[in-house]
């Protein structure tokens, strides 16, 4: 515990923050919202540091993605960061501009351009925050492990694959100095952990680019070729997009993907902060954040953002905790892009690329292709499956939908296999029972009506369904339809067992007061 | 059977909570559960690793490591917690409490959750004036102090640094709810049997108060106890302290925090005022 009660304790008679009954949604495990911010000022601001580091060229790079100016990513980056500082729920998580939310916005800014961006991303806002007012955020449990490691290998795939198009018509120079960058990035760190290895991986070929003439003599492209970059501070803008509903027609089919999207990596990289930190967030107060956090950036002249889940990893391993790292990246970032802007222009597309190419490394799943052949085959059909669909398309809600859909068709089958029809027959040979054991709805309904014997001459039927659940309509349908089907051959039939059966039908389970209720349910 | 949360964590006070428990176990024939609390630390553990790069299955290395440098840490302080409920045990025991009604252990996470979990199970709390930063800042509170009190719902006694043998018992009453629950405890329970018990009203109370005032004297009387009344004029702040020491009190009975919280943002807080001045244990009813 060490010093911190000494500062933060009750030596006052103020009233505490920390009252858990008077600010519940404040505390993060047991911290208050100032401990939240204070709690490591130096190391979060260094970390902060080193995260704005990377920040710059990944804010340019996705600018680029999307097709605007480096000074919309850059803008953007600050305002998310420094918003969700104040307002999300996960303290230590980096929010700024990224590959996955660039990716959804290239057709609207080809078709409409910035301003229908802007707009895009206030209603993408808008559509975050009432998620989390409305615990959407929940929402979450629905996406299994597979599909979270399909996102996060399609993602930097894709980053991946969006370096290409800078190798385009570029000689070797380009070549030669993207594999000096990758040696700089990865060699540094073996002979000193103390220098981000990206930002002199920057600063050394930025320097041999204007000392060599690369830039000037066109062999190589820089960042200020590819378009404006901030040479003041942001100003509130407010989006030239006329009100009406064609407005809206044409942003929406693009901010509701961008607010599943940044909804989705976000709450996923929250999930990675806190077991990394040990520690539990608000995952619905972060859905509102990110939603507050976005209108900020709509108004400031910033594409819509969410979390990294990179840029996250990096800031905990530099050791970044609280609320400040994020506030401080993003300031940093801002001062270094207004104060350095002449020298950000000369930076070479190279090292950004270089840079990139790091983070798409850096956020692949490497694991994932030994577990291919550990895992069980649905998993990895999943996984595949959602990689696959977000490749194609470049969008990464549909291959999350994808994955959820697949992930929940597998385990349906899969609990539609428990299902077993036993019979007996009488001594007197005059009736014969049927016990059913398991779990019937609609995907194990027909495997249930073929197991009974139809063809067989019996006075008396039972059906002993005590041991089995029914879920839905489907599965009374089908005990009707057997039912029907033996009284027509004159058999009479007998259901024993409907009540403890049907019990599952009731949609609140949780609301049998019986102790061991849950049991029964559980019970094959 | 009635059952004490005893919250210790093995500073200077760890002896006299352990002392004022068993006085409370023997008067009340109470078992006691003995709780350690292993705080989570607020920043678990750091890395000192600049390099702003990440390689190849960056997150689960960085997992495992951060992982193995908390377990080394949680180790170092689960072996402290081992002590500390060993001491408390064998202190009880050599106080007489039979070893059958002492539970002692230690437990993850923050004494606030931890209390409010066992509130409804226990019938009392006893909790030290101050814990392991005792000797720093003096004249300050424990850090858990006030959140514990506003969060149970059973009586709470803050033990002083020292235990002396109780024989004269201060109840503090200002006619409030609190003051009040603390008197029906007086009568319902054999706490304060053959104790003498002195009940003081500070200031000019209204005609309720005073109303009051008399009905917990007739109750009190009726409880079989000798009550002697004092109503001095002035502010509860001064007047208590200088009634314990003049009459040589050795317990506090008290309402807690019974004024609005902007009373006491503007004012103070009568309750942490007194807590903090008297150096005797203060029995808490809220």
């Amino acid at each position: 515990m060490g010093a911190l009660p000494a500062i933060f304790g009750p030596d006052t008679a103020l009233p505490r923050l920390s009252d858990s009954k008077t600010f519940p949604s404040f505390l993060m495990s047991s911290m208050t919202y100032k401990q939240q911010w204070f709690c490591n000022p130096v190391r979060d601001v260094v970390a902060g540091a080193v995260v704005a580091l990377a920040l710059i060229p990944e804010a340019i790079a996705f600018s680029i993605i999307a097709g605007v100016d480096p000074k919309v990513g850059l803008y953007a980056s600050f305002s998310m960061a420094l918003v969700i500082s104040f307002v999300g729920g996960r303290p230590g998580m980096i929010s700024a501009a990224t590959g996955a939310m660039a990716l959804l916005m290239v057709d609207l800014v080809k078709e409409h351009g910035l301003e229908y961006l802007l707009a895009a991303t206030l209603l993408t806002g808008v559509i975050q925050a009432v998620a989390g007012v409305f615990k959407l955020g929940n929402l979450m449990m629905f996406v299994s492990r597979s599909v979270v490691v399909g996102f996060v290998n399609a993602l930097a795939i894709l980053i991946f694959m969006a370096q290409l198009p800078e190798f385009e018509g570029q000689g070797p120079l380009m070549y030669a100095c993207v594999a000096g960058g990758l040696a700089i990035i990865y060699g540094l760190p073996r002979i000193t952990r103390i220098v981000p290895s990206p930002l002199v991986c920057i600063i050394v070929l930025t320097i041999l680019s204007i000392s060599l003439g690369w830039g000037d003599q066109d062999l190589l492209r820089t960042v200020g070729d590819m378009g404006e970059l901030p040479d003041t501070l942001p100003v509130f803008l407010w989006p030239q997009v006329p009100l009406n509903f064609e407005t809206l027609a044409i942003i929406l089919p693009y901010s509701l993907p961008l607010a599943v999207v940044g909804l989705l990596e976000s709450l996923m990289t929250s999930t990675i902060v806190d077991d990394l930190t040990d520690t539990s967030s608000d995952k619905n107060r972060e859905c509102t954040g990110q939603g507050i956090a976005n209108l900020a950036t709509g108004v400031l002249g910033g594409m819509a953002g969410c979390a990294m889940i990179g840029q996250s990893v990096i800031n905990i391993k530099s050791g970044g905790r609280g609320r400040l790292s994020t506030f401080s990246a993003g300031i940093i970032l801002l001062i270094l892009c207004v104060v350095l802007g002449d020298w950000v222009a000369q930076i070479p597309m190279a090292a950004l690329v270089a840079v990139m190419i790091m983070v798409s490394i850096g956020t692949f799943n490497w694991s994932s292709f030994r577990n291919l052949a550990v895992h069980n085959k649905t998993s990895s059909v999943v996984m595949i499956a959602t990689v696959l669909s977000v490749v194609l398309t470049h969008n990464l809600a549909i291959g999350v939908g994808v994955g959820v859909l697949l992930s929940a068709l597998f385990f349906a089958y899969r609990i539609s296999q428990l299902l077993e029809v036993s019979s007996e027959l009488s001594t007197d040979r005059q009736t014969r029972t049927y016990f059913v054991r398991g779990q019937l709805f609609f995907v194990s309904s027909s495997k249930f009506a073929d197991a009974f014997d139809f063809s067989e001459v019996v006075k008396h039927i039972r059906i002993d369904v005590s041991r089995a659940h029914l879920w839905d309509l489907t599965s009374i349908t089908a005990l009707d339809r057997v039912v029907l089907k033996f009284r027509r051959e004159g058999a009479e039939v007998e259901i024993v067992g409907l009540n403890e059966a049907s019990k599952t039908l009731v949609l609140r389970l949780a609301q049998h007061d019986k102790p061991g209720a849950m049991d029964d349910v559980g019970a094959h | 059977m009635k059952k004490l949360l005893v919250c210790t964590d093995g500073s200077v006070y760890a002896t006299s909570i352990c002392d004022h428990a068993a006085w409370l176990a023997k008067r009340l024939d109470a078992s006691i559960h003995v709780l350690n609390m292993l705080e989570p630390a607020p920043i678990a553990s750091f890395q000192s690793d600049f390099t702003g790069i990440i390689g190849f299955d960056a997150q689960q290395k960085l997992s495992d490591e951060l992982v193995a440098l908390e377990q080394a840490k949680s180790r170092v302080a689960q072996s402290h917690a081992d002590v500390i409920i060993k001491a408390a045990r064998a202190h009880l025991t050599e106080s007489g409490i039979p070893d059958a009604e002492i539970e002692a252990e230690a437990r993850h996470g923050t004494l606030v959750d931890a209390v409010a979990d066992f509130d409804p199970t226990h019938d009392m709390i006893v909790i030290g004036k101050r814990g392991e930063h005792a000797d720093f800042a003096k004249g300050h509170l424990g850090s858990n102090l006030e959140r514990v009190i506003r969060i149970s719902k059973h009586p709470v006694l803050v033990a002083a640094r020292a235990f002396q043998p109780i024989e004269r018992v201060l109840i503090a009453f200002d006619g409030g709810p609190s003051a009040r629950k603390a008197i029906d405890y007086a009568c319902r329970h054999p706490l304060f049997q053959g104790l003498s018990v002195r009940l003081l009203c500070v200031g000019s109370p209204s005609s309720a108060a005073k109303l009051e005032l008399e009905a917990a004297q007739l109750k009190l009387h009726d409880a079989g106890h000798q009550v002697e009344v004092e109503q001095p004029n002035g502010e509860p702040e001064k007047i208590i302290p200088e009634v314990v020491s003049r009459e040589n009190i050795q317990l506090l009975v008290m309402g807690a925090y019974g004024h609005s919280r902007i009373r006491e943002f503007f004012i103070g807080s009568t309750t942490t005022a007194l807590v903090r001045t008297c150096q005797i244990p203060v029995l808490l009813f809220r």
